[in-house]
Parts: structure tokens; sequence; C-alpha cells
């Protein structure tokens, strides 16, 4: 990696970055994927996220879907439901699924990253985040 | 400095900034009751852990109460020391200590020493409303010279803070949690098997019967009543500056001609004195100085300078686990404990015509690394120890009492001969600065050939804790430092152990503060350190009061050499007089 | 893509569950199969909305209708109505308590502005160990905002200005903090974070440096500007594997950006962090005893003053902050001082972050405006208490906080209401309690872990806390005085008032919070040997009811102890005395005549 030398090249690093992460928001049409992110913090991997986060992998590859990026994340604060999954899809809301096992993964692969179905054990988002 | 203006209990009072609250009220005569706190300024211990928070004062604006040992002053500042909140505070606080405190009083070795005690007594508490309360305990440990029962332990850290700041020995810390914290060893080894150096600074300061040294005064009484035994008594110098306070006497009152008779009726065959035993040590450290210098001024590379004194068991005991690469360094030379003792069991068993089985050699110091010192391996003969019996000041003042001697009363008397006959020079051991002064006055007129024209070195005298001096013998410029205290007596070691850049020939080192009349042997002196200047005024005293105030002139010591050892240094003054020094691997 | 034109919501949280929303869940689909809708339209069971007293919650996408307090019954009206002819049920529509106004769209509802994201902003976001993720999201831009647009002191009175105030637990504002640090001239200075979350219950900061790392590494690089440090230190708990990773993999990643190290983006400013290690004491959450932990010393406190902003990490000036408060800074820089002053209250701005936990149906991690009250976070944003039960307590601010009760829930939390109301912030830890909870042996449950996390340095904590603890085992083992009480009061002040550092001081809390309000519970223990929530296993008493007993004898065959007797078919009484409280009749028998008291 190459040292970020003036806040103008950090500034330039953002723009770049920007398009991959709010790809979600933003409906990238470079980026058309699906994400997939996983909340591993040590409470979400002690509720069994590794093993979710391995399914997921295995599932997606075993179905050769190519438009599926999988990726952690911290976590997302229900606690009561770990391990959580968010997925999201190009122009829709971000989606949470809470208590994901490696069944539920095949469901939520199968029905929603596949056919945009929803599904039973969405926890719905109750808060707002600050942002630009 | 600013000055700030504080008003306590209604007075004003303007005291220098950064005072504490306990120091602005001292100067108003208002008496805020501590019992952590220990501010023994002379020496730089102060003891400002803030933990026992029996001195908590009410400041106007703050919210909870501030110990006043640790809180600064800031101008303005309104605090009431007495008010029911205060009061009904401590009252809770000391119940509190009191409620995790054995009940044993009457069998503690503080028993009338002990400041929780006193707390107690002045706030007159007459219940601890904490009933059935369990109390923390922790196994005893007993070391040759000091015992310590942590179960009596306040958690004042006074004992932490001399060990760490002060001698920078590094044997004790706190360990543990909540109300199981505890002061202990590394690893929780005994303290035997520690860093510790005897010193018994530590008991000095600790408030309570936490720490107390072993108390030998039962094998001395036993001793006494064996009629098969020819029981000696060597007493220290500093005994004497300090023996009387145990008895309610002035502190600096010379109690020399009591303390013999008091010997004596305690039934000891012999009363000598451990003076004569100084003096013969600066004969033999004395001659081993010069024989040093004079070779460093031949150019002999192998010579190390300085000299360093070797009269101080704590200071051994220090130098041995700590800097064992410079063993080399330190005189050879015993101490004057057990110089006595080895020629107390030869020379004079001998003279008495008994073998040195049936002899009993009991020293009085007002030391407990002497206790440990005399055990040592090296200073018997078959197993038969140079000295038998190490006991304490405090421990002979018990021992006056439960005899029903009525100390106060008793008629001077002289120590017998020829081991009592002692010089000036060997009085002076007992204080900070006063071994290198004694060695001062017969190197200067070995070294020169001319008779001193005053004795005193007044520039090798004083408490500052680390002291320098150059004494002009000759067209030699003899460089002398003086360090007191193990902390200051490690600046000079690590100034030495970088190439020596003050060109020290010689230095004097005392373990305790202020030399051995602020030994841990010594009566308590209760955070009073103007205690410690008195008792070195009246070591001077009797200096100045002595007919014969150097060594080499002592006629007793003459014999000895002329009828004995031959010259100092001689192949039987190094048997009995030498000793040499191994590292210690310790925790 | 998807097949279904419209999706129904139904809550199928615990509180909503109870409320019969499964039934709710049937007769939707039953009455879609009728109308042949079952194609075109997805019933789907979700997570609690976190509007518990409102529900059962229904609701329609995609138009985001929200339907509140369904009944099964109400199911044929919503398909007919909405699901079919595509017009709203306004009866169930959610109406803002203010303007009594029925909202259509949830999005418009009071209730998603409850919580919001600042400290957390990146929680659950971003990927924590991709720096990109974290500069596309504004990341070290406030760095570098810091160090070419500002000067120190502009920063600092940026931060004042913001009204930031410590999130750790003392609530000291951060910018005054700041500025002593600044202020105080050293060769050296240090920036320190605090990351020894110890609190039982409490994860705020191990999320945000397990989900947001950088946040806090710019933070403190930005801090380390203001006060003139260029060494930052964190110390952290070494039980934290995970959030210590994340951490390093963050140093490393701003280190080869050159965001971290010399001469950062080129304004000659240098800085750079290393982690310290802890063991886990609580009371090295105290500043004094972090620092003298990092030191290599026993993690005790010492008296302040001197602070460590006069004299720290080695006798060096030192700025000690929490991750949460740091988490704080850069979005503060960016978004300005005035923005973040505009949340909150008047002493206390901008979020908090707590972590529920207890009796509540939404465990979890949350973060709303200072201000909030505590009925909203429990009963609305937490779902309100498990089964049902009755809403007894709520402990906030750690172990050494204070049981807050029905009369204080709708108080707006910040730093100083909660003082007043004799509990605290702590580091955000919330533990809720129901009806069975037994107030004495809560106490005695926070007491033991003070008492254990004491350092034991003074007398009052030492001591005292351990004497607390005891009064209180007597208490709920129904061997405590009427004297006992008072002690328990007049010790607890004492405490309070003479401890040396903030463990000990507050130490007492959870029984002078409680002792007031529930003093008869605390009587009831005393004189009448009883624990009125029935938690006390000292205190219970198995009963046989004479009227229910039919004497099958089974209760006496499984008592280990042969404490009950009585013929077949008569009544069976149980020697009291005798009885060990096992509770396996109880368990064995099959009339419930055996009560439990």
């Amino acid at each position: 990696m190459a040292k970020i030398k003036s806040l103008e090249e950090l500034k330039q690093l953002r723009e770049q970055f920007k398009s991959k992460v709010d790809l979600r928001e933003k409906g990238d049409k470079m980026e058309k994927m699906i994400q997939i992110r996983v909340a591993m913090a040590t409470c979400g991997i002690a509720a069994g996220a590794r093993d979710v986060m391995n399914a997921l992998v295995d599932e997606v590859s075993a179905q050769k879907l190519d438009n599926v990026v999988i990726s952690q994340t911290g976590c997302m604060g229900y606690c009561y439901a770990e391990p959580t999954v968010e997925v999201t899809i190009p122009g829709k809301e971000p989606v949470v699924f809470g208590e994901v096992d490696k069944e539920k993964v095949k469901e939520i692969i199968e029905k929603y990253v596949k056919n945009g179905e929803l599904l039973d054990g969405i926890i719905p988002v109750t808060h707002k985040t600050v942002d630009e | 400095m600013s000055d700030i203006k504080v008003t306590i209990d209604g007075k004003q009072v303007v005291v220098p900034k950064g005072s504490t609250i306990l120091q602005a009220a001292q100067k108003v005569g208002i008496h805020i009751p501590t019992l952590c706190h220990l501010d023994l300024h002379d020496i730089k211990m102060v003891n400002k852990a803030a933990s026992c928070r029996i001195c908590v004062v009410e400041v106007e604006g703050r919210r909870n109460l501030a110990p006043a040992c640790a809180t600064p002053v800031f101008d303005g500042m309104v605090v009431k020391t007495n008010t029911v909140r205060v009061l009904n505070a401590r009252k809770v606080v000391l119940e509190l200590l009191l409620s995790d405190h054995p009940k044993d009083c009457l069998i503690c070795p503080k028993s009338g020493n002990c400041e929780l005690q006193e707390l107690a007594e002045t706030f007159g508490l007459r219940e601890v409303r904490f009933k059935d309360a369990k109390q923390s305990t922790y196994r005893k440990d007993y070391s040759t010279t000091i015992i310590r029962d942590m179960d009596k332990c306040i958690m004042c850290r006074r004992c932490e803070t001399m060990c760490n700041e002060v001698q920078t020995v590094g044997a004790l810390s706190g360990i543990n949690r909540g109300f199981n914290a505890v002061v202990a060893t590394s690893f929780e080894v005994n303290l035997e098997d520690s860093v510790c150096t005897h010193c018994g600074q530590c008991v000095a300061v600790c408030p309570v019967g936490a720490l107390s040294e072993k108390d030998y005064t039962w094998d001395v009484v036993e001793a006494l009543a064996d009629p098969d035994k020819v029981v000696v008594v060597q007493t220290a110098p500093a005994v004497r500056a300090a023996l009387g306070e145990e008895f309610g006497m002035e502190p600096g009152t010379l109690v020399t001609g009591k303390m013999v008779a008091a010997l004596r009726r305690l039934g000891f065959d012999y009363v000598f004195d451990t003076d004569f035993a100084a003096d013969l040590t600066i004969m033999e450290e004395g001659t081993e100085l010069l024989d040093r210098i004079k070779r460093f001024l031949d150019g002999d590379k192998t010579v190390k300078l300085p000299i360093l004194t070797s009269c101080c068991p704590g200071w051994v005991n220090f130098f041995e686990s700590q800097f064992p690469e410079l063993l080399d360094v330190p005189s050879t030379a015993k101490s004057p404990q057990q110089m006595f003792g080895a020629i107390a069991k030869s020379y004079y068993a001998e003279k008495l015509g008994i073998p040195r089985e049936k002899m009993v050699v009991v020293s009085v110091m007002p030391c407990l690394a002497k206790k440990y010192e005399a055990s040592r391996d090296e200073f018997a003969v078959n197993g038969n120890p140079d000295v038998d019996i190490s006991i304490s000041t405090r421990e002979l003042a018990h021992l006056i009492k439960k005899a029903n001697i009525e100390f106060k009363d008793l008629e001077d008397e002289d120590f017998d001969k020829p081991l009592g006959e002692s010089t000036g020079a060997g009085v002076i051991f007992g204080t900070t600065g006063g071994v290198i002064e004694a060695a001062t006055r017969t190197a200067y007129e070995l070294f020169t050939g001319k008779p001193l024209e005053k004795v005193e070195f007044e520039q090798l005298r004083g408490m500052e804790g680390v002291r320098t001096a150059t004494v002009k013998m000759g067209d030699l410029d003899l460089n002398i430092g003086i360090a007191h205290g193990l902390g200051n007596a490690r600046k000079l070691l690590e100034e030495i152990k970088n190439g020596n850049p003050r060109n020290f020939h010689a230095i004097e080192i005392m373990a305790c503060p202020g030399g051995c009349i602020g030994g841990g042997g010594q009566p308590y002196h209760h955070g009073n350190i103007e205690i410690l200047k008195k008792r070195a005024e009246a070591i001077y005293r009797e200096d100045a009061n002595k007919p014969i105030r150097k060594s080499h002139e002592n006629p007793a010591i003459k014999e000895l050499y002329d009828t004995y050892l031959g010259h100092p240094m001689s192949e039987r003054a190094h048997k009995l007089l030498h000793t040499k020094y191994t590292p210690k691997e310790r925790v | 893509m998807s097949k279904y034109k419209m999706h129904v919501l139904v809550c199928g949280g615990t509180g909503c569950l109870s409320s019969n929303s499964s039934q709710i869940v049937d007769n939707i689909k039953k009455y879609l199969k009728e109308n042949g809708m079952e194609n075109d339209v997805q019933v789907l069971k979700t997570g609690c909305f976190g509007f518990c007293e409102k529900g059962p919650i229904v609701k329609i996408l995609p138009d985001n209708t929200f339907y509140v307090q369904v009944k099964p019954e109400d199911a044929e009206i919503i398909v007919k109505e909405h699901l079919v002819k595509g017009r709203k049920v306004e009866r169930l529509l959610y109406k803002e308590p203010l303007t009594n106004k029925s909202i259509e769209d949830s999005k418009h509802m009071d209730f998603y502005k409850k919580q919001m994201r600042v400290a957390l902003r990146n929680c659950g976001f971003i990927d924590p160990d991709n720096i990109d993720e974290y500069i596309a999201r504004d990341g070290y831009q406030a760095l570098g905002k810091a160090l070419t647009e500002m000067t120190p002191e502009t920063v600092i009175e940026e931060v004042k200005k913001s009204g930031l105030r410590g999130r750790g637990g003392g609530g000291f504002p951060t910018g005054l903090k700041w500025e002593f640090a600044h202020k105080n001239k050293a060769d050296q200075k240090y920036v320190v974070c605090n990351a020894d979350e110890g609190d039982p219950g409490a994860f705020m900061d191990r999320s945000i440096l397990e989900g947001d790392p950088h946040s806090v590494v710019e933070a403190m690089a930005i801090c380390g500007y203001a006060i003139g440090a260029n060494k930052g230190l964190v110390y952290i708990r070494a039980e934290y594997p995970l959030a210590i990773q994340r951490l390093r993999n963050a140093i490393k990643s701003a280190r080869e950006y050159g965001l971290l190290g010399k001469d950062i983006l080129g304004t000659g400013f240098d800085f750079d962090i290393e982690i310290k290690y802890g063991a886990g004491a609580f009371v090295c959450g105290e500043e004094t005893a972090l620092i003298h932990s990092m030191e290599g010393g026993r993690g005790e406190p010492t008296t302040k003053p001197p602070f460590p902003a006069e004299s720290g990490f080695w006798g060096k000036p030192t700025n000690v902050n929490n991750v949460e408060t740091f988490a704080n800074i850069p979005v503060i820089l960016l978004k300005g001082a005035d923005w973040f002053s505009s949340i909150g209250t008047e002493k206390s701005k901008g979020t908090k972050v707590f972590a529920l936990a207890g009796k509540i149906n939404n465990v979890g991690l949350i973060e709303v405006p200072m201000g909030t009250t505590l009925r909203e976070v429990i009963f609305d944003i937490g779902g309100g208490i498990k089964n049902g039960k009755k809403f007894k307590a709520v402990q906030t601010g750690g172990p050494s906080g204070g049981c807050l009760t029905e009369k204080d829930l709708d108080t707006p939390i910040d730093f100083d209401n909660l003082l007043a109301k004799g509990s605290m912030m702590g580091s955000g830890g919330m533990i809720v309690m129901d009806e069975d909870d037994c107030m004495p042996s809560v106490a005695k449950f926070y007491l033991e872990f003070t008492e254990d996390e004491s350092c034991g340095k003074c007398t009052p904590c030492r001591v005292g806390t351990k004497r607390l603890s005891e009064i209180l085992t007597k208490i709920t083992e129904g061997k405590g005085t009427m004297e006992d009480l008072q002690t328990l009061k007049t010790l607890s002040q004492t405490i309070k008032d003479t401890a040396l550092c903030g463990l000990g001081q507050t130490a007492p809390n959870p029984v002078l919070s409680t002792i007031e309000t529930f003093w008869d519970e605390y009587v009831a223990h005393v004189k009448e040997h009883r624990c009125p929530a029935g938690q006390c296993t000292a205190l219970l008493q198995y009963k046989i009811l004479e009227e229910k007993c039919i004497g099958c004898t089974a209760c006496s065959r499984v008592c280990p102890v042969g404490a009950i007797s009585g013929k077949v078919k008569s009544t069976h009484v149980i020697d009291q005395d005798k009885c060990i409280k096992c509770g396996a009749c109880y368990d064995k028998c099959k009339f419930s005549a055996i009560v439990r008291q």
C-alpha cells in the first residue's frame, strides 16, 4: 500500500472507495453485486457467526453465484438474535436476518438471494445512522 | 512560592502553595488524626497512600470528604475538621479497620506502641458494630529477624514505601485484591528467601503489630540462668543514646552508665562494649584503606577503589543480593559485632581459660539485621556462633522491665575491662558519618605520621542522604562519600559501577536512615524524626567526653595486637576479623 | 425477481407472540387463500420490531404501512381492505401521541428516530478489517481537516463547544480535559485510550473496537494533535482478543497508509499508537489505576490531584479517554460542534450507547440521543419485559450504579439526571429487573462484585464493601436485624463519602438506591423472614395445601431428607426444620398441592 501524502489524496481515495461500499444505496452499475455481511463481533462469533460465514461461502460457491460478495462486519446490536446476517440486494433496503444457522443460510440463499423472496426471521432495523 | 489563604474550623491560615490540608491544620494547632500518613521529610520519606481515610475532612463545595494528608489546599478553601459528618465517617472507618483486626492487643508486640490502639483510645470507641465479621488472614512468616503477621496489617503501605522508595530493596508490595489484599514478598516467598536485607525499617514504621522483630529475650534469660555458662554482653554505640526513651526519658539522654548497671543486675558475667570492637574495626579497615591507597598511588592497577565500609549488615545483605558484581569493593573487615564475638570466643575465652562452647556472647544492637548477621554460617566455629544471641534496644528494655529493675534510679557504672575499653572514635560508629570520621582520625595519623590538631571532622557530619567531603591528608586529597539509607547507597553504587567519576577513595554506607541511631531495633520514633537528631547529638557528646578519641590509641586494642594478633591484617587478624562476600540469589 | 407483489410482516417477537401474533399469521394466510392471493402476498414472521407496547405489529410492504395492536380477528379486514382493495385500515394505524395523527408510512414514525447511531455509525456496516471501507465512510477526513485547517486550539474549542462528556462513566467534559493536557507543557505527552471495559454486561467499547477500530485510531491521532502528544496508548483487557486483533490490524493498515507514523498527510505531525494489555481488573478502568498498570505497577488508584493531565504515564501529561468518547470525535469535527450539541439535553450532548440486559426482550446494544426516557429505552426499543412480567427496576451504570424504578421511567436519561436519582450513567450498562427479582439479593449481587474487584487500597472499599455484602447476605438468609438495616445505611453513606476512587465511592449505590424505595422488601426479609419476590432460597417455604393433597405419597417418597410425613390417602405435611428446600416434592406433585412461598 502506498502512503497517503495529503488530504487531497485521501479525498480522492474516499471517492474511489465510496462507490464500492455504498453500492447498495447508489446501485452502482459497475457492480450489481449482492452484498452479504455477517456480524462478526465476539458476541456473534460466540453465537456461531463463524459457522454461518463458512456456510455462506460454501453455499455461494456450491451454487456458483458470482454476483454475491460476502464480508464481515462488527456488531449490529441485535444480541438477542445472533448470529445476524445482512443482505443487500442492489436497489433495495438492506434486510437483516436473525438467528441464522446452516439451514437458514440455505434458505436465505435459495429464497432471498436468488429470488428476492423474503422469508421468516427478518430483524426490523430500528435505528438511523448519522451520515453525510 | 505564592501563599494560599485557607480557613480551617474558622481559623485563618496562610500556607505555601502545594501544602496539604494536614500541614495547614498543624500550623494553626488543629490536630487531625492520621494513621497511614507518615512524613519523615528529613529522610525524604513521605507515605502518601491516603489509604486509611481516617484523616477525612469536609471541604466546602466538595461532594465527598477529602483526605487531609493528601489534599492540596487552594486559595479560599474552607475546611471543617470536626463536623458530625466527619466524626461519623471517621468512626465508621475506624470500626471497619478494627472489624478486620485481631483483638489480641494484650499480647501484641506493639501493645502500647500501636497507633491503631491509640486512635481507638482517642476516639473513645467502646463497640464495633460489625459483629461476627470475617477477618482477612494470611500465613505468618518468620524470618531470622522479622515476624510478619499480616492478619494485623491495616494496608497503610508504609512498609512498602520504606522498602521500595527509601531503601529501594523492593522486598514488599501489595498483592491480591479487595478484602484479601495484603502486603507480601514477590511470588509470596518467605521473607527469608526474598531480597529483604533485614534492615528492619519496615518494622520501624509499621503503625501496628503486623511487622515486629523476632524476640530473643527469653533465650537471654535462659542463658543467664545456666550456671555452666559464662555470659558476656556487648552493647552497640547507638543503644546508649536511645534506650532511655523506653523508660520515659527525654530523647537524646545518654544512659551508658545506667545501661551497664542494668546489664550487671540482669546477671551478665561481663559487660563489654561493642565500641571496643569498633576501634578494632578501624584498625583493620583503616589499614586496609591505607594499603589500597598506597598500592593505588604506586600504580597497582588491580587495586579497587573506593573502599566501602562493611560494618552494617543490612548493607552487606543489600550488595550481596543487588550488586553481586561489586563484591570485591567493600572492605573485608567484619562488623564490630562479629569482631567482638570472634575476639571474645578466642582471645578472651583463652584468657579466662574456658572453651568457647562455655561462653555465650549476647549483643545488644539498635539493629535487626544483626540477628541475621549473627546467624551466618561463616561466623561460627564448628557450629558454635561467635555471637550467640542478638537482641535489639527494645528487647533489652523489655528484659530490664521484666527483671523488676528501676532503670531511672540506677547509679552509673563502668564497662568491664579489657573488652569494655573504647575511644570516642568507637562511639560515633552509631551515627551516619561516624565510621568514616573514626577511620579518618586514625588513617590521617598513620598516613601522615603527624598528630591531628582537631579530631572532629565536621564536614562529615549531618543528615543529608548523600554527603561528600575531601579531607587533606598531607599531599593526598582523600575523597569521601557518605550515604545512609539504602536508596542513597544505591545512587553511590551506580556511580561506582559507572567508573567512579568523582574519584572517591572511601565511602561509608549505613542501611538505615540516620545510621544506627535510626536502626530497626531502636525505640519507635512514631514519625518524629527530631528524635533521630537528638540521638546523633548524644553520640557526638559521648565522643567529646571521652578521654581518648582515636581508635589506635585505645590501650586495650594495643594490648590485643601486642599480645595476640600481632599487627593489623596479620594472618591471625585475617582469620578472626575478616570475611568474604558471596552473591545471593534472591527474589 | 420476486414472485410476490406484497409482503406482510408479522412481529414474531416474544411480546407479540404472547399477544397471539401466530394466530394473526394463520388468519391472514387463511383469508389470502380464500381470496386466491396466496401466491401474490407473502406472509412472514419477523424478529421483534421493538415496539411491544403497541404490539402485535403488522407491517405491509412495499408501502410501509404499520399496523399496531392487531388482533387475530383483524386479519380479515387487513386482507379484504388493504391487500385486496388497497385501502389502509385507518383504525389500526399508529397514531402519534402528541398530534393524534395517524401515520401511514412507518418511516415517519417518531419511533424510528429514537435510536440514532453516532458512535456506532460504522458498526455492523463496514468491514472493520478493511481500511478502505472506513475511508469510504469519510474515515480520516476529520484528522485531515484538523491537521490542515485547524490549530490544536481550534480543535479543542470545537470539542468543548460540542459539549461532549466522557462516556466511560465520569462524564467529565472532554474538551476541558484536552485543554488541561494541552496547557501542561512537557517534552513528552501521551494520549491514552481506556478500553478496559469492566462493567458486567456492558460491551459497547468492545463492539466499537471490533466493528470500527479506525474511528478510535483516528480520534486518538486528533487528540494527539490537539494536546501536543505524538504517542498514543490503548489499554485494553487481554480478554478481548478479537478487539485486539482488529485494532492491531487497524493500526497496521493506518501505518501503511501513512495515517499513523511520521509526517501524517504531509503536515509534519507525527503520531503512533501502541497497545498495552490489562488483565481485566475492574479498577483499572479508573484512570490513575490504569496508568499504574500500564507502567507495570499494581493496578490501584492514587489520589487526584495530581490529575493525569499534569502527571500521568511516567509522570508526563496524559489524556485518558474512553473508547466510545473517542468514537464520537471524528463525527464532531466533520459535522461540527453545533450539529452535535443539537442532539441531547442541555448539559449532556450527543448520543449514548447502552447495553440492554436482564429481563428485557431485546437484549442488545442500542444508541439513543441523550434525553431519551428510560421508558422509551426499555419498552419501545428494548421491547419491554420478558414473559409479560411486571417491570420492577432498572440498574444503570454498571455494578456501582443505582436501581431506578417505575417512578423514574419518564426521566430523560442524561448524566445529571441519573446522578440526581442516585444512579449514574457509568459506561452504559442497563440491567432490567422484573417482579421476580429480589432487591436485597440484587444489591448483594452487585456488592459481591465490587467487593471482589476492589483493589484493597483504602479502608472503606476494602473492608466496607465486605461488611456490606456480609450484612446483605445475613438479610437474604433471614438472619438480619433492624439494626443491620440501619448499619447498612450508615456504612453505605460513609463508604460513598470516604472511599479513595470512583469504584469505592459508587459501590454502595445498589444499596442506597434500593433501601429507601424497597424498604418494605428489606423489612419483610428481616421481620417476617420472607422474600416477597420468592428468590431467596434460604427463606423459601414449601407447603402442602390440605384441600389439594390426595395423599398419593409421591412427595414423601421423593423427599431426600425425609421431611414429608403423612399416611396414604390423607394430607401430607412438610417438617420445615428438616426441609432443605430442594424443590423435588414441588416438581413431583401432580396435583399442584405443593406451593412455594
